[in-house]
């Protein structure tokens, strides 16, 4: 009874001044979800060093600091540019057509100092928590030219790769008046980046790998890697990592959170064991780089499709990707040229994968919706339709975009090492120390 | 039989290695060392440089008989020479005779057990 009464009176009490508690029509913080975010944004950092012990592991001793260097780089690099620009041309107004956006406004960041999004969280969270994802597609290219580049070389490269290949890629996609986010009625399906950070980085890494040549030595000579325990280490980091990357993706703390959080849990486990399984039948030997890769192809194909896919689906997804991305490494030794960490044959691969067939296990009340939004009826195969279309646009744009940045650069600046620092390694001969003490020779 | 003992810089393991299969040398034994020659080399560790005093460098072991003993000096010599960048710090090859080798699994002894 009293608390009926106390009840209605703060019912009386709300029905008195019922818009003076949110007066004016900016939105108030919402303290749960700028807590979400600010977590997410700090898991997304976390990945950058975790992709760094991931790759360093996998090469060679006397390049292990140079490349885990351009991970770190990235974080330089693009965070810089991303305050400067980036965000302006990712998330500003359209302009030229859409090919990329500009508001004055996000110079400097300057004009978001108090502002506050719908989501409930300051726009500087949002910034930043984009800016990591500005920050790992560019370090994860590093993995398909490790080993022979220059230092110089990729610090200018990324930073014309990220301006004119991933702010317009990531304009088109996420911003609200980017083409392929209003494609069909609710837009090309891409929940945390498939086609933004891994489909684009993928692609790139590829044609950077065919455009700078492989290694010295290669294939001919076995090049192992230097610790695969430091490999270990950084692919759990990415795992934990992803769940800022995923789920941080929502730009909400609620159930559309805990949906894309389950859906990577499930496709990194079924992609990990899948691989094993496989390489198990194939080789005779679950290896602890298999595993790992396995997981990573799970959390790639999930990446794209964490929002809309149950977690069945996140299964059989995170499986299938590892199983193609274990037929397009097979196929890449086949062919020969030296994608050296894999970053094509992984994120690449598996961000196609994911992308394009996620359409077949969306959830029933998204497809509602979107026919709701149509006007009656969405199929499956019209979605499929957008998927590949976006797909198929993510390719052709960082392919042509990579290889122009790579001709024009390459009149300036040797982008590819020299046979004799390439010979020396990367640690010597750009950053003028050694990993590890003396321990291995090669 | 002789014992080739080579001191070479790191970075020129990979192409001596190479010249060496070339040359049907595949048994070899590689040693991460340190040491100092006539050369000096510099790292730099926060903004410091600093120059060690003993160098890191690569010591092959290879035990060959006699008629082998010109081809892998020379392609050693061959490998070395490529890149090198004509500085101070190339390296040496010591050849010193070899008293026995035994073939541990079948203890085979002298010529045959190379």
């Amino acid at each position: 009874m009293k608390m009926t009464s106390r009840f209605l009176a703060f019912a009386f009490l709300l029905t008195l001044f019922p818009t003076d508690l949110f007066a004016g029509d900016s939105p108030v913080i919402d303290t749960g979800t700028t807590a979400w975010m600010l977590t997410s944004t700090a898991l997304v950092l976390l990945m950058v060093p975790g992709l760094a012990m991931f790759y360093g592991g996998l090469v060679r001793t006397k390049n292990v600091l140079g490349t885990m260097m351009h991970s770190f780089a990235a974080m330089g690099i693009m965070t810089v540019l991303w305050i400067v620009c980036g965000y302006s041309m990712a998330f500003g107004k359209n302009v030229f057509g859409g090919w990329f956006g500009w508001s004055s406004d996000y110079f400097l960041l300057s004009g978001i100092d108090e502002k506050i999004m719908d989501a409930g969280i300051p726009e500087y969270v949002f910034s930043m928590f984009q800016a990591k994802f500005a920050i790992i597609t560019p370090a994860l290219i590093a993995g398909a030219f490790a080993e022979r580049v220059s230092f110089k070389g990729y610090c200018f490269f990324i930073a014309l790769w990220g301006v004119l290949v991933y702010n317009p890629l990531c304009h088109w996609v996420w911003a609200s008046d980017g083409f392929l986010f209003n494609l069909g009625p609710k837009g090309a399906i891409d929940f945390a980046g498939g086609t933004v950070v891994h489909i684009s980085a993928g692609v790139s890494g590829l044609v950077a790998a065919l455009y700078l040549g492989a290694r010295k030595s290669f294939p001919h000579l076995p090049m192992r890697p230097n610790n695969l325990v430091m490999t270990m280490i950084g692919a759990g980091l990415l795992w934990v990592g992803w769940f800022g990357f995923n789920a941080g993706s929502s730009i909400s703390s609620g159930l559309s959170t805990g949906q894309a959080l389950t859906a990577t849990q499930a496709a990194a486990a079924a992609g990990a064991l899948a691989w094993v399984i496989i390489e198990g039948i194939h080789q005779g030997k679950a290896t602890a780089i298999g595993f790992v890769s396995g997981v990573l192809a799970g959390l790639v194909a999930i990446t794209p499709a964490a929002g809309v896919v149950q977690p069945g689906g996140a299964l059989i997804l995170g499986a299938l990707a590892t199983v193609i991305c274990y037929l397009a490494i097979m196929l890449k030794n086949k062919l020969g040229y030296d994608d050296t960490l894999d970053a094509f044959g992984i994120h690449g691969v598996g961000g196609i994968i994911g992308a394009i067939f996620l359409t077949f296990f969306i959830r029933e009340s998204w497809m509602a919706d979107a026919a709701s939004i149509a006007g009656g009826s969405w199929t499956v195969l019209q979605q499929l339709g957008i998927q590949v279309l976006a797909v198929a646009i993510a390719i052709a744009y960082s392919a042509v975009g990579t290889l122009a940045i790579l001709f024009v650069l390459n009149k300036f600046m040797k982008i590819r090492s020299s046979a004799e620092s390439e010979m020396r390694g990367l640690d010597n001969s750009y950053h003028g120390e050694r990993g590890y003490g003396m321990i291995n020779p090669n | 039989m002789k014992l080739i003992i080579a001191i070479i810089r790191e970075n020129q393991l990979d192409q001596v290695r190479e010249s060496l299969i070339e040359a049907g040398i595949s048994r070899i034994t590689v040693n991460h060392v340190s040491g100092h020659g006539r050369a000096t080399s510099e790292e730099i560790y926060r903004g410091q440089k600093v120059v060690p005093n003993l160098v890191p460098n690569i010591r092959l072991e290879i035990a060959v008989n006699d008629e082998f003993v010109t081809v892998t000096c020379n392609a050693i010599i061959q490998a070395t020479k490529a890149n090198d960048g004509g500085l101070v710090g190339s390296g040496k090859i010591f050849v010193m005779p070899l008293e026995e080798v035994i073939r541990l699994r079948t203890g085979e002894r002298g010529s045959a057990a190379i």
